[in-house]
């Protein structure tokens, strides 16, 4: 045995001895790497992140990237933000993990294990973004409550998976069947085990979607821990908490779900548009559905200086939801005119797209780059906040940096 | 017993001491850590004073600032860190601007659905503490580019 291996497996014997249970697979772990149940208190080191990511919240843990850690056509892991409403699960066990299909509208309640669900069902990877619903809620005026997210609670990584919809019809749908709602493992903050810390769903039109997949791999890899090992639900384009991480239990509804953060105003925006600061009644409050067109300039980081008469490129990705971006320009001057860019097709649906442009400035000063993508609708993103609402969600106002000629 | 096999020997022996003392670390540091995750459990929800928080010295402050939680020092600091941050970190404290209706909202929503336990008298103390210290400002539609680190781009 080589020396660093016994040392290894007798770290990992102590380790297993203070967690009360043995960590499975303890002898892949990463070197370096230290269980999350004894919560490193260095967050970078302990989801892979990199450095300039922003610690928002540490209890739950919530992180997030900036526009320039998203240059990546797929976002790679050291740079996807983390949004956790609970806490962090830290005894998951792949081998026994299993996922059960029930509720009002299911023919036969089911039972899978992950091994069968990789066995059975046929697999597709998709590149899906995912943005939290609250991504650029920093901005709303009165200011929103919650994570004050800014610009980097998007990313769009390759998932690998199974579509739901297979399962589901495999299990069989009644036809009386109108939502899904997913339960997964994680602990409620207070640590009341009665509670459930998120549990959220969708319509059954986008549960049976080609691309609404139960992932086990992300980016060719197991899924990480933190962006929810072993299986997660993966509903690119609406806000992620769609999403569900570590899920065990997907329910086929009769009714719209009601799980933890479906009610009151969480993921609601006012049915019918408010003035800023005003009080919403919980019943006039709708649930979000597809995430609204957005973009966001990458290359350069904001703060470039550059000698005068330097054309710059500057690069970035779009993103429209359901639907696909069909336009892309950028301003120089606040938005008094607006020029065209090139911007690429999606891999896939529900997948972000690329934008590029050679940028002139005509002399020496202060200048912003503003990004404006048009959704195939002819929505273009607005230059201010969007609508107020109470919990500060789909801010979507155009991104810009600032560029200085000298 | 040639030097080199007598060298090997004491190498093993080192080697072992190394192990034993690197385990015997390892284990206790790792029951150390264990045991300050577990303790806050140990309270439960009981709204009560820890000795710690009940007498702050001075070496827990710098520049007015609390340093564990990064709270402003201020009349009612030590209730809203007794009832605010057991759940949940200070870090959604320092993030959030509302005005007293709307934190006593929160505080409603948090009793009716994170097992927040009544306040009393201690929250109009917690609620005065939020909306004096960490007062609602006006961003307007859309705020100036802010805390730009300008640098020299080689293009």
């Amino acid at each position: 045995m080589k020396r660093r291996d016994f040392i290894k497996k007798t770290t990992l014997a102590s380790l297993a001895t203070l967690i009360g249970s043995e960590i499975v697979f303890g002898s892949n772990l990463l070197d370096g790497y230290i269980p999350l149940a004894l919560q490193d208190p260095d967050p970078f080191k302990m989801f892979n992140k990199q450095k300039g990511m922003v610690v928002l919240n540490d209890k739950p843990w919530n992180i997030e990237a900036q526009a320039h850690l998203l240059d990546d056509k797929i976002t790679p892991n050291s740079s996807m933000f983390i949004r956790n409403n609970g806490l962090v699960p830290t005894d998951l066990d792949a081998q026994k993990w299993t996922l059960t299909i029930d509720g009002e509208s299911v023919v036969n309640k089911k039972t899978y294990t992950l091994a069968e669900l990789k066995s059975k069902f046929k697999h597709y990877t998709y590149q899906l973004t995912l943005e939290c619903g609250g991504n650029g809620r920093s901005e709303f005026n009165p200011p929103a409550k919650g994570n004050q997210w800014t610009v980097g609670a998007v990313h769009c990584a390759k998932w690998t998976g199974v579509r739901l919809k297979d399962v589901l019809e495999d299990a069989g749908i009644k036809d009386n069947a109108v939502y899904i709602g997913f339960h997964a493992v994680d602990n409620h903050l207070t640590g009341d085990p009665k509670k459930e810390s998120i549990s959220r769903g969708c319509p059954m039109a986008k549960a049976l979607q080609d691309e609404t997949i139960l992932a086990f791999k992300m980016n060719d890899e197991a899924i990480p821990l933190i962006h929810g090992y072993p299986l997660r639900l993966v509903a690119g384009g609406w806000p992620a908490s769609v999403s569900g991480k570590w899920v065990n239990r997907i329910s086929i509804r009769n009714k719209i779900h009601d799980g933890a953060k479906m009610g009151g105003t969480a993921y609601r925006i006012p049915c019918d548009s408010v003035a800023p600061g005003e009080k919403v009644a919980d019943e006039d409050m709708c649930i979000i559905e597809s995430m609204p067109v957005k973009s966001l300039i990458t290359y350069p980081k904001t703060g470039a200086m550059i000698k005068k008469g330097k054309a710059l490129t500057i690069r970035g990705h779009a993103w429209a939801g359901e639907l696909e971006v069909s336009k892309m320009e950028y301003s120089i001057d606040f938005g008094s005119t607006w020029i065209s860019c090139d911007i690429e097709k999606a891999v896939n649906r529900l997948a972000w797209q690329h934008f590029q442009a050679t940028v002139n400035f005509p002399k020496k000063g202060y200048y912003e780059v503003w990004a404006r993508a048009t959704d195939t609708k002819g929505v273009s993103q607005p230059m201010l906040l969007p609508g107020w609402n109470p919990k500060g969600y789909l801010n979507n106002a155009c991104h810009r940096i600032a560029v200085k000629a000298t | 017993m040639s030097i080199n096999d007598d060298f090997k020997k004491s190498e093993g022996k080192a080697y072992r001491f190394v192990l034993i003392l690197f385990s015997t670390m390892i284990v206790f540091i790792s029951a150390s850590i264990a045991y300050s995750i577990i303790k806050p459990n140990l309270f439960g929800f009981q709204p009560e004073l820890s000795s710690i928080t009940k007498n702050p010295s001075k070496a827990n402050f710098k520049d007015g600032i609390h340093l564990r939680t990064g709270l402003i020092n201020a009349k009612g600091l030590m209730t809203v860190i007794n009832n605010c941050t057991g759940c949940h970190s200070s870090k959604i404290i320092l993030q959030n601007r509302m005005n007293a209706d709307r934190w006593n909202a929160t505080i409603k929503w948090m009793q009716e659905t994170q097992n927040l336990w009544d306040l009393g008298k201690n929250q109009e103390i917690i609620v005065n503490y939020l909306v004096s210290n960490y007062p609602v400002e006006d961003k307007g539609r859309r705020e100036n580019l802010s805390d730009i680190e300008w640098y020299e781009l080689e293009n």
